[in-house]
Formats: structure tokens, C-alpha cells, sequence
């Protein structure tokens, strides 16, 4: 057993989620390919919309594949680290914005 | 650890791996690891045996289609990735009198293509010969494999573009990216700027432009450990990135995967990435590449004669399963009827799209 909750040999057994639920796991894997196709969105900006909601959720899996996927499609590390800041301004504003709520709360309770 | 060891790597990138006495110089070493840990272990299955599961193995020839000649190893580059190990401190170039062995082969082959790589093939002081008296053949398809800063490396080269023109030769070009940096990374500092000089050349010539015959053909290869993606999809992003920044126009571009042999090899251990490239490409394993693979249609000629199922194979020394194993003795039905050598480094061909020099192949 690894004595980390993260192993980076573990993202190739990604797959194996099926063997434990065969009818799940396939309509997710099925569900996952058809996200990725070129669409009205190319699938290439899919795959840095992915690398950013990777940091987002914080998916150490994620990043790693997503990373490499960008690789492959020859997208620039300019282009993967400004996907990356427009995620994290989304969750920076995410907590930001609560500040409207903490300040309607001391407006509330203060004479 | 990865940070600490990249650099020592890049350094010493500037030499082959063979000037700098690196076991990974010899084919059995490199062999030894392609058969044994992650293959020995049982981890991932043998390629003899994947290629068994859809019955194609042994793996034969279809009927030949390219002949490719290397005519050396010498080289003004020594990139990163490089599967020849080539570069200006290796000796090996084909003499003239191998020349007229190949000339005759070329006169009488069945092939439709003649593909002339290296090296440099231009640094060989026979290559403008060997073109003219190959032209004469009236070979349906003349490649010439160019790595573009030849082309401005010295003045005695500025002149190629007229040359390849006059003798109708399809130029087919190494080029990384279209950003500056990762080219450069890969393929050493000013590529970039030089490559770029000599497409425009190439297009002012009349190469590459949209419509014209003489084909202008770019070679994508991955700089580090992945896959290439959608060779189409590439070829969108570089030609509008080299048009639109450059107003460089080209015809196709192929995107090739980069086999674990020779100095890709020794990028992949020393970078800790072999077992995850190993792995990727076992995963992307495709079976409807196999029967398409190039070594089905094609035959390499080494500098110095010999005879191999691919460019791949002659850098492993795996010569062809034939009792025709050299130019002197070429014998193309002889040759056709043979078993093709394959080894673990064949994954390359059969990933994703499948990969060859003229690109994906499913």
C-alpha cells in the first residue's frame, strides 16, 4: 500500500474504476470522450478550460494529464499558465465576492 | 532530481552520444532495456506478442513502395531527440562507390519514392552527384530530408532551394514548433530564426506555395516526453501561426512520433520519464496502425550499405532477416519475402495515429 494518498502511477489506473462498477464506469468513460471531441468548442480550448477547473479542483491527476495534453496539442506554456490564472481569479472572486455578504452582515448588526 | 539533472544533459547534448562515449552508443545496451524492465517484469506485454493478438505476427512486408537512403550521419545539429545520434562529430558518410550500388538499385526498383536522409544529407560531399544522377531515374516521388539551417549554415548551401527546384525534389523539413522557444529548446539556440530564414527562401523559390509542384512538407516531432496530438490539428496551428507571423506557407505537415532508441532514449532515463513514455505508448496502442506501419513498405539503405527494415532499425543495427542483407546483393523479391525485426521501440509506430516518416498511417 503507498504511504501517500498520491501516487502518480495511480492516474493509468484511472480506467480500472470500471472493474467495480462495469455500467458506471463506462457511461462516465463514454460520457468523458465525448466532452473532449472537437465541437462548437475546438478540443484544444477544452483542454485548457480542463487544465484551469484541474487547479481549481486541485487534482494533482489532473494537472499532470492535462498538462501533458496541452503538450501535445502544442499549446504554449504562456497559453496553459494564463488558463490557469483565469481559473484561479474565478475561485480568487469566489471567495471575494462573499465579502459582499460579510459586509451586509456588519451593515446589518452594526448601529 | 529532475531539475538538477536536465542541465547536465543539455551540456552535454552537444555532442552524440557516441563522441561522448555514452553506453547508451551501443545498440545492445539500448536493446537491453527495450527487452528487459518494464517488458521482462510482465508490467507491459511485448510487442511481438500485441501484434500476435490481431495476427500479424511475424510482422511482413507489403509491397515496397519507399526506398530511403541515408546517406550519413554527419550532421550541423545535434538535437535533443535525435534517433541517428548525428552531428558534426560523426564520420560516417556514404562514399561515391556506395552511391553507384544505390544508383543502380534506384534505375531498376519498383519503389514510387526515393527518400534521402541523414545526418544532413547535404553535408556529404557527393549529395549534389547523387541527386543528379538519382533525378535521372525519373523516380515518381524524390525526397530529400532537410533540416532547414543547413540551408544558411554556409554560404556554399545558400543556393539549395534552386537546386532542390532544378531537380524537382520534395523538401520534407524538420520543424518543432512554430514559437521560438520550444524549437530552440529542442533543436539548439537560432534554429528558430534560421529555419524561418530558409522557409521563406523555399517559398521564394515557389516551394510550398498553395498549388505549386514543387512540395514543401514539415516534420513535427513532440520536444519532451509526449505524444504528438491530431497531425491535422497541428497542421492547422502551424500553418496559420507561420503564416500569419511569418507569411511562411508549406503543404503538409506530419507529425512523428519520437521512438525510444539512441539519444531520445537517453533523454527519457535521464529525465525520469522512460517508464510513463513506455506506458503511454503501450496505451495508445492501435491495431489498426499495424498493418501500415513503414517498415511494410519500405527499405533503408545505411551509409555504409546495409539493409534494414527501417531508419529505426538501422540505429539499433537490427539489418533485415534476409539473405539479402546489402546493397551489392539487392534482390527485391528476395528482400520482400522476409520477417521484419521488431522490438519494443515498434510501439512508436503503431501509437495513436500510428507514425512514420510520411506520417500518421491509420
Amino acid at each position: 500500500m503507498a504511504n501517500s494518498y498520491y501516487d502518480p502511477a495511480d492516474l493509468r489506473k484511472f480506467g480500472n474504476i470500471t472493474e467495480w462498477s462495469e455500467e458506471l464506469g463506462t457511461k462516465f468513460f463514454d460520457y468523458y470522450g465525448k466532452v473532449f471531441e472537437e465541437g462548437a468548442l475546438s478540443a484544444r480550448e477544452k483542454s485548457l478550460i480542463a487544465l484551469a477547473v484541474a487547479h481549481v479542483v486541485k487534482c494533482p491527476y489532473c494537472i499532470d494529464a492535462y498538462t501533458k495534453d496541452g503538450l501535445q496539442r502544442g499549446i504554449t506554456k504562456e497559453e496553459m499558465m494564463e488558463a490557469v490564472h483565469a481559473g484561479a481569479a474565478i475561485e480568487s472572486g469566489a471567495t471575494l465576492v462573499h465579502g459582499v455578504q460579510m459586509m451586509n452582515k456588519y451593515n446589518k448588526l452594526s448601529m | 532530481m529532475e531539475q538538477s539533472i536536465l542541465p547536465q544533459i543539455k551540456k552535454a547534448a552537444k555532442k552524440s552520444l557516441k563522441a561522448r562515449d555514452n553506453e547508451l552508443a551501443s545498440t545492445n545496451k539500448q536493446l537491453e532495456i527495450l527487452n528487459g524492465g518494464l517488458f521482462a517484469d510482465g508490467e507491459l506485454p511485448y510487442f511481438k506478442d500485441k501484434i500476435a493478438e490481431i495476427g500479424h505476427h511475424p510482422l511482413r512486408p507489403n509491397k515496397l513502395e519507399i526506398l530511403q537512403i541515408n546517406v550519413g550521419y554527419m550532421c550541423n545539429q545535434v538535437c535533443e531527440h535525435c534517433h541517428v545520434d548525428a552531428g558534426p562529430d560523426r564520420k560516417e558518410i556514404m562514399t561515391r562507390e556506395t552511391m553507384e550500388l544505390c544508383l543502380e538499385v534506384i534505375r531498376n526498383t519498383g519503389a514510387h519514392t526515393l527518400d534521402l536522409t541523414g545526418g544532413a544529407p547535404e553535408m556529404n560531399p557527393n549529395f549534389r552527384w547523387f541527386v543528379e544522377e538519382a533525378a535521372k531515374a525519373g523516380i515518381q516521388d524524390f525526397i530529400v530530408r532537410s533540416n532547414l539551417t543547413i540551408i544558411r549554415a554556409n554560404k556554399k548551401y545558400y543556393d539549395l532551394p534552386e537546386f532542390f527546384k532544378k531537380h524537382n525534389v520534395h523538401v520534407v523539413s524538420s520543424m518543432p514548433h512554430y514559437t521560438r522557444g520550444k524549437t530552440d529548446k529542442q533543436r539548439g539556440d537560432g534554429v528558430f530564426d534560421k529555419s524561418i530564414k530558409a522557409l521563406q527562401e523555399l517559398n521564394a523559390v515557389g516551394y510550398g506555395m498553395p498549388g505549386s509542384d514543387l512540395r514543401l512538407d514539415l516534420v513535427y516531432n513532440p520536444s519532451g516526453a509526449f505524444l504528438p496530438g491530431d497531425q491535422m490539428a497541428m497542421e492547422r496551428d502551424f500553418k496559420k501561426a507561420l503564416d500569419e507571423d511569418f507569411g511562411i506557407q508549406f503543404h503538409n505537415l506530419f507529425a512523428i512520433t519520437n521512438l525510444p532508441i539512441s539519444r531520445f532514449l537517453d533523454y527519457l532515463i535521464a529525465s525520469d520519464n522512460y517508464e510513463d513514455y513506455m506506458y503511454a505508448l503501450v496505451e495508445a496502442y492501435n491495431p489498426a496502425a499495424v498493418a501500415n506501419v513503414m517498415c511494410t513498405n519500405t527499405i533503408s539503405v545505411s551509409w555504409d550499405g546495409w539493409l534494414y527494415d527501417c531508419d529505426f532499425n538501422q540505429m539499433l543495427d537490427l539489418k533485415v532477416a534476409s539473405k539479402v542483407k546489402h546493397i551489392k546483393d539487392y534482390n527485391e523479391d528476395v528482400l520482400n519475402d522476409r520477417n521484419i525485426v521488431i522490438s519494443q521501440h515498434c510501439y512508436g509506430c503503431t501509437a495513436g495515429a500510428g507514425s512514420s516518416c510520411q506520417g500518421t498511417v491509420a
